[in-house]
């Protein structure tokens, strides 16, 4: 079997191996929706879209996101079974992979099992559906960017702890950094083509670009770029910090 | 074969392995010794490629660790120190990992982990996740995954680390059994497992080989090789029959059980003119023995000068 597939098995099947990932996903659904339904007043707005669902979702991500990724190398390095996996024949580019990928797909099952309020919106009026997939889609890839941040902060540290700060940290950075507010603060002494620079280095910006519904090839190459380049750096990061 | 070439590793200004070359060869069980530091996990982490030489090369079945590394790591079996496992699975779904990672399929891949599991003993905790095991039996979990693929070369960083006598005993024979046709190398700090595995002992202290031959050789090098130890009922009577031996250097009495202990002169026989003067004296004796010399001081003779130069 090929060597990815092998280790996104194992991984995967970890998550559910303790009552954590339930807790994980309860906690999920619970905010998800309370957000939605007090803070984003879903119903007394009156239209019959999920904005208000997924305009919640990069600070639900925020906490819970670094959550699920602070354990990928740190865990792996605390119990010593990062000696294990690397010296069994897999490549690190594969093992870094595909526990990201479990992870990203542990956060998808999260985010799958949000699907009651989508029934709910089309039972109640008639949304756009093609928009509210291209919401997911971009849900989806938003937290795939934080999860590659947080496999890279968790390769830095066997403290677990250090890892999930340092990833909500980094991630709330670089969605602040999409921010009106951050950018007028920016505009009154940088030229525009630098704050626009800024703008396009924010997840904020290129999750709310797809989430109006339309899917431009250059925020789905934002997302892939962001994901590699944290991957890349997790390797090099392991590749540093093993004689620790 | 395992081949290591001015195999090096530094931190920094720190040199915690400086340029070993050994070559293990199949059949042999090659034993490395050494103090706490001295390098010996560093080097085994080396061979088995999860660390990067600084400098040097190491081999393993003619593939070169850094150049060739998928290739190395299949042809070898390694048990990192401590035998870490992943805690929330079971014995048999780590077994199964592991040999999917290890490619084996159908037939083969249910043949070799069945045989793991008899050889290890781990029928009766398949099924507990390996947190829950006793020290013993997770041991013996990373045994089993070193060895799972049948590997032709073998790296145990301290198989035996942790175990009970009993334990240990079942160990040393696994490894004896599979030594015939494998290269093995282990790594222990218990002077006992040599003799009971090793055909060959290299010593390693402040990163450097400083010794390698086979136990026997080196406990040759002990002082006490081919003295004479005795427990006498009247130990008074038996000094005095001593003094008459010609070739004996000196003696030495443990203040305990009293036992006498008799070393000779550099290349003297004491043996027999000891047994002799004890019956022509009337000395009675209830144990009389010939050493072959004691490792333990050896290993302290050879590693001593270096202690000082341990890790900070």
């Amino acid at each position: 079997m090929n060597p990815v597939r092998t280790v996104f098995r194992r991984e995967l099947a970890s998550y559910f191996a303790t009552p954590v990932a339930y807790v994980f996903i309860v906690i999920f659904l619970i905010l998800a929706g309370a957000l939605t339904f007090y803070y984003g007043e879903f119903y007394e707005r009156g239209r019959a879209d999920l904005q208000p669902f997924f305009g919640f979702h990069p600070w639900l991500y925020l906490f819970l996101v670094p959550a699920i990724a602070m354990r990928l190398w740190a865990e792996e390095r605390k119990s010593g079974t990062i000696e294990l996996l690397l010296t069994l024949p897999i490549t690190m580019w594969q093992a870094v992979f595909a526990k990201f990928l479990a992870a990203w797909a542990f956060v998808g099952i999260a985010l799958a099992l949000t699907f009651p309020i989508w029934i709910t919106v089309n039972y109640l009026g008639d949304p756009d559906n093609g928009v509210i997939v291209a919401s997911y889609l971009g849900s989806l890839l938003m937290a795939g960017a934080f999860l590659a941040i947080g496999s890279c902060l968790s390769a830095a540290t066997r403290n677990q702890v250090v890892a999930f700060i340092l990833t909500v940290v980094i991630c709330f950075l670089l969605l602040m950094a999409g921010f009106p507010l951050v950018l007028g603060f920016f505009q009154s002494f940088l030229p525009q083509g630098v704050v626009d620079a800024i703008a396009g280095l924010s997840l904020f910006t290129h999750f709310q670009a797809i989430s109006k519904g339309v899917i431009d090839l250059r925020d789905l190459i934002y997302f892939a770029l962001t994901i590699a380049a944290w991957l890349y750096a997790t390797a090099i990061v392991i590749d540093l910090k093993k004689a620790d | 074969m395992i081949e290591t070439s001015d195999l090096t590793k530094r931190y920094g200004p720190f040199t915690a392995v400086d340029g070993i070359s050994f070559k293990v060869e199949p059949g042999q069980v090659l034993g490395f010794l050494g103090p706490n530091g001295a390098g010996k996990s560093t080097t085994m982490k080396m061979i088995a490629g999860f660390l990067a030489p600084t400098a040097g090369s190491a081999k393993v079945c003619g593939y070169d660790v850094e150049s060739q590394p998928i290739e190395a790591k299949r042809a070898l079996g390694y048990l990192p120190e401590g035998a870490p496992s992943y805690g929330e699975m079971t014995p048999r779904s780590f077994l199964e990992f592991v040999a999917d990672l290890r490619g084996l399929v159908g037939e083969r891949r249910k043949q070799r982990i069945d045989d793991v599991i008899g050889r290890l003993q781990l029928d009766a905790v398949l099924a507990q996740p390996i947190d829950t095991l006793s020290k013993g039996f997770k041991r013996r979990v990373g045994l089993a995954q070193a060895i799972l693929h049948d590997p032709p070369a073998l790296i145990l960083d301290e198989p035996t680390d942790g175990l009970d006598p009993n334990q240990k005993h079942e160990v040393r024979g696994l490894i004896n059994a599979m030594s015939a046709e494998k290269i093995i190398v282990i790594s222990t700090h218990i002077l006992e497992e040599v003799h009971a595995v090793c055909t060959r002992a290299v010593i390693i202290a402040g990163g450097r080989l400083l010794a390698d031959s086979t136990p026997a050789e080196l406990e040759a090098r002990s002082r006490y090789h081919g003295a004479v130890s005795l427990i006498a009922v009247n130990t008074g009577a038996a000094r005095e029959a001593l003094a008459r031996v010609a070739d004996i250097d000196s003696i030495e009495i443990d203040p305990q059980d009293h036992r006498i202990t008799a070393i000779p002169k550099k290349g003297r026989a004491i043996f027999v003119p000891i047994s002799e003067a004890l019956k022509n004296q009337g000395v009675e004796v209830s144990q009389l023995q010939l050493e072959a010399g004691r490792l333990d001081e050896v290993f302290r003779t050879i590693t001593q000068p270096h202690a000082t130069e341990g890790r900070a």
